[in-house]
């Protein structure tokens, strides 16, 4: 019966913590591999001009839906100004007011992203244009091209692919160079291309955007097409027909108005600059979690201070050297003392390093161990040699430190960080051992112990299970699981195998 | 080097994971620890059930009472000194008898002689408790020096050989005599080097000894044969264990016994978590007589009828030698 409930509770914990994993991994993105890094673009746009003599109104489109990138975070510097954001017709405006200002203005509009391809566009089925009011003789040319156009594609994109070669072609028809009579630049041009397609009846827009790519001082907004093919919006070259959008487009406002206005200003400038960073991917899965609310990134560790993080993720892994242990000591069989002596001691091994841990713990071990011998002789009870024995322990350390540092070995200097008691208390025990069952077993049960934290330390420096446990600590649940599991082990240790031999085959 | 673990379960050997976890945390109560891991209380049950212990002289309980200790022994010249609370036999100390000379100076069991100061030193070590299970200050216990039945002079390196009952949910399972060597410095204690030789349950007599885990037919000291020795009292060593069960109500139990020359056998000690070593010595599998017991189990059943049940049930094939 028992045998049950320990199951039970074992799957019911790997399930809680494997679930949690899941989610974290797959939903939120948290990162399995250390240092994965996700681009992160920062977009900064300034705005600039002179300040007229009243009350100063500043709009600029921001960007609304982005397919293709997420945003992390947003922000304005303005000084003085009141800020604002509102929706307008081609989406998000920001809005600066102030009631007077003096002489030239600068205000920065910044904004985070990253590339998520999951982020999809999200804006809902537009509804058919409706026809525009065009006047002659340019109404007469539209219809003739959506005419001949719609005689040569077959559906929307084809249709928008065949307009748009239509009017890039080198020697246009009479129709395309009267609509185009008074195109100067490519947004104009745009703009009657959506014209056009409303003419049809299908839903297109200009969009404007930037290609992202690593760094760049003056970014020109990049005029894209969009249409809409009654399920999906689709994305069109205007220069070349071609349906595609540039790699990293980011997509900033949408529409024929122009990017900003000023009111009560003159002499505008605005330009944007880009910039690529390499950031953590799990600050981004961070933002994300927020962004979905998820109550789990309460339970990151990740929203500590820096340095109670240090902290956890050295604390978070004596559970995984706690399994070595138990492994080591119920399926192998190694004697060691203490229960989690060893454990403490790869921990220290952590910061002296392998083989200058092995070498100073054994020095310092064996050095507090004859000077127990020592103590013995005085016939001290059991509390004032316990002390005695710290005491030394500390000693040794202090002249183990300043040994090495005369000899110029700085590892000598982490001697201090061994744990001074669980030093002191294996002394103890282990010269107890000496004296009750003779040096074979003392040394025996030394050697053991060295060799559990060795390979508790092993385990406990492998970077990506810290990594892993320390970004999911939900996996300690399994690893509890596991320890539960292993508490109902009733087979033989590996060791008995050998030592149960003259028992075989009887 | 290695067995596979299907030989190890064929032979029916009982490991330690399944000791633990299947019999000492089913079968022992927490609770009923003290009775066995406190020797004066074990003293004290066995007593009160009517069986035969080493006479208690003194118990010393605190730093305070350690001067009482030269009181206590002053009519004696030979005594035992153990903790209450001692585990494996670590903390005895075997005093034979005194300095002719000197009379404040105690000759052990290995012939060294000491002086009553580092006795005294000794008892204040145990009192504060370096010998105890749990490092609690403890009791220590002065008593009788039991000499042993010659039975076991030939196969004897000093000390007390003493016979290992185990003792599962009141019959007995399995049982060996401990012969302490020169290297176990007169204890007899197998992970302190004294060899163990199993008992055949229904014969009384011993089988080949082990020693650190391999089959050895002589003692290394005296070398005399440890094989075919027929134990005395063997009926009664089987009733006093199976009563051991009905003071301590452990399920899983190890008594220990020593035979003395004029009063026979008496109970030493009772251990919750008796050691796997004795499967080694008698050459077979605990499992294997685990799992008769529990078939033939009657909670109505005697101490007397259990030993029986005992004696006619578990009879080892005698091996003297063995091939490896």
């Amino acid at each position: 019966m028992k045998q049950q409930y320990v199951y039970g509770l074992s799957a019911l914990l790997a399930i809680v913590g494997l679930s949690i994993f899941a989610y974290k991994w797959q939903v939120l993105g948290f990162p399995v591999k250390k240092d994965q890094e996700t681009s992160v673009w920062t977009i900064e746009s300034s705005i600039g001009f002179d300040s007229g003599p009243g009350s100063i109104k500043v709009n600029l489109h921001i960007p609304t839906l982005t397919p293709g990138f997420r945003m992390i975070n947003e922000n304005s510097v303005s000084r003085g100004y009141g800020f604002s954001v509102n929706y307008g017709t081609g989406g998000r405006e920001a809005q600066w007011a102030i009631r007077r200002a003096d002489g030239p203005q600068r205000i920065y509009y910044r904004i985070s992203v990253y590339a998520d391809a999951r982020s999809d566009q999200s804006d809902t089925t537009p509804p058919f244009p409706p026809s525009p009011v065009i006047n002659e003789p340019f109404k007469t040319a539209v219809d003739v091209i959506v005419a001949e156009v719609r005689e040569q594609s077959a559906d929307t994109a084809s249709f928008t692919s065949q307009l748009l070669r239509r009017m890039n072609d080198g020697s246009p028809g009479p129709n395309v160079a009267l609509l185009l009579s008074d195109v100067a630049t490519r947004a104009d041009f745009v703009a009657s291309v959506t014209t056009i397609l409303a003419s049809a009846r299908i839903p297109a827009r200009m969009i404007h955007g930037f290609e992202l790519q690593g760094r760049l001082r003056n970014a020109e907004p990049l005029t894209w097409l969009e249409v809409h093919d009654g399920d999906r919006w689709r994305y069109f070259d205007p220069s070349t027909g071609e349906e595609n959008l540039p790699e990293h487009f980011f997509i900033w406002w949408r529409g024929n108005e122009p990017l900003v206005s000023v009111e009560g200003g003159s002499n505008v400038q605005v330009s944007f600059a880009v910039q690529e960073n390499h950031l953590d991917a799990v600050a981004i899965a961070e933002t994300q979690a927020a962004e979905q609310s998820a109550n789990l990134i309460n339970l990151s560790l990740y929203s500590l201070p820096i340095q109670t993080q240090a902290v956890y993720s050295v604390l978070l892994m004596i559970p995984i050297g706690a399994l070595v242990m138990l492994v080591l000591r119920n399926f192998v069989g190694i004697d060691a003392f203490g229960t989690f002596m060893p454990v403490l001691i790869a921990l220290a091994f952590r910061e002296t390093k392998l083989f200058w841990g092995v070498v100073l713990f054994t020095m310092l071990v064996a050095l507090g161990l004859s000077i127990r011998f020592l103590l013995e002789r005085l016939r001290l009870l059991m509390v004032p040699r316990l002390s005695a024995v710290l005491i030394v322990v500390v000693g040794l350390m202090l002249l183990i430190s300043l040994v090495s540092h005369r000899l110029g070995m700085e590892t000598g200097l982490s001697v201090a960080l061994f744990p001074m008691v669980i030093i002191s208390m294996t002394i103890e025990r282990m010269s107890v051992v000496w004296e009750e069952r003779g040096p074979a077993d003392a040394i025996r049960a030394g050697v053991g112990s060295l060799i559990v934290a060795v390979a508790a330390y092993v385990f406990m420096g492998l970077g990506w299970l810290e990594h892993l446990i320390f970004t999911f600590p939900e996996l300690l649940l399994v690893v509890l699981a596991v320890v539960l599991l292993a508490g109902r082990y009733t087979g033989y240790r590996l060791l008995e195998l050998s030592r149960f031999k003259a028992l075989a085959g009887n | 080097m290695f067995v596979s673990p299907k030989q190890l379960r064929a032979a029916g050997v009982l490991g330690l994971n399944e000791r633990n976890c299947d019999f000492i945390m089913r079968l022992n109560p927490r609770r009923y620890y003290p009775r066995v891991d406190d020797k004066a209380i074990t003293k004290q049950l066995a007593v009160a059930a009517g069986m035969a212990v080493p006479e208690l002289y003194g118990v010393i309980a605190n730093q305070g009472e350690v001067r009482n200790f030269s009181r206590i022994v002053a009519e004696l010249d030979s005594f035992v000194i153990k903790p209450a609370q001692g585990s494996g036999g670590d903390g005895i100390l075997v005093v034979t008898g005194r300095s002719s000379r000197k009379r404040d100076s105690f000759r052990l069991s290995n012939g060294v002689l000491v002086l009553e100061a580092e006795i005294a030193h000794h008892i204040s070590n145990i009192v504060s408790g370096q010998y105890s299970l749990s490092g609690t200050p403890d009791k220590a216990l002065i008593e009788y020096c039991v000499r042993f039945d010659p039975v076991f002079a030939e196969v004897s390196y000093q000390g007390v050989p003493d016979i290992r009952v185990i003792v599962y949910r009141g019959y007995p399972a399995m049982a060996m005599v401990r012969l302490p060597t020169r290297a176990s410095d007169g204890k007899a204690n197998l992970h302190q080097g004294a060899v163990g030789a199993g008992i055949c349950m229904s014969t009384a007599e011993t089988l080949s000894g082990v020693l650190d885990n391999e089959i050895v037919d002589e003692h290394p000291d005296t070398g005399a044969l440890v094989a075919g020795l027929l134990i005395p009292h063997w009926d009664f060593i089987l009733q006093s264990a199976a009563r051991g069960y009905d003071v301590t109500q452990l399920g899983y139990l190890g008594v220990d016994m020593v035979i003395d020359e004029h009063h026979g056998p008496m109970i030493l000690e009772m251990n919750a978590r008796p050691g796997l070593n004795i499967q080694i010595a008698n050459r077979t599998g605990l499992a294997t007589r685990i799992a008769r017991i529990d078939e033939m189990f009657r909670p109505d059943a005697g101490a007397v009828e259990r030993a029986r049940a005992a004696r006619r049930e578990f009879c080892a094939e005698r091996q003297t030698s063995i091939e490896f």
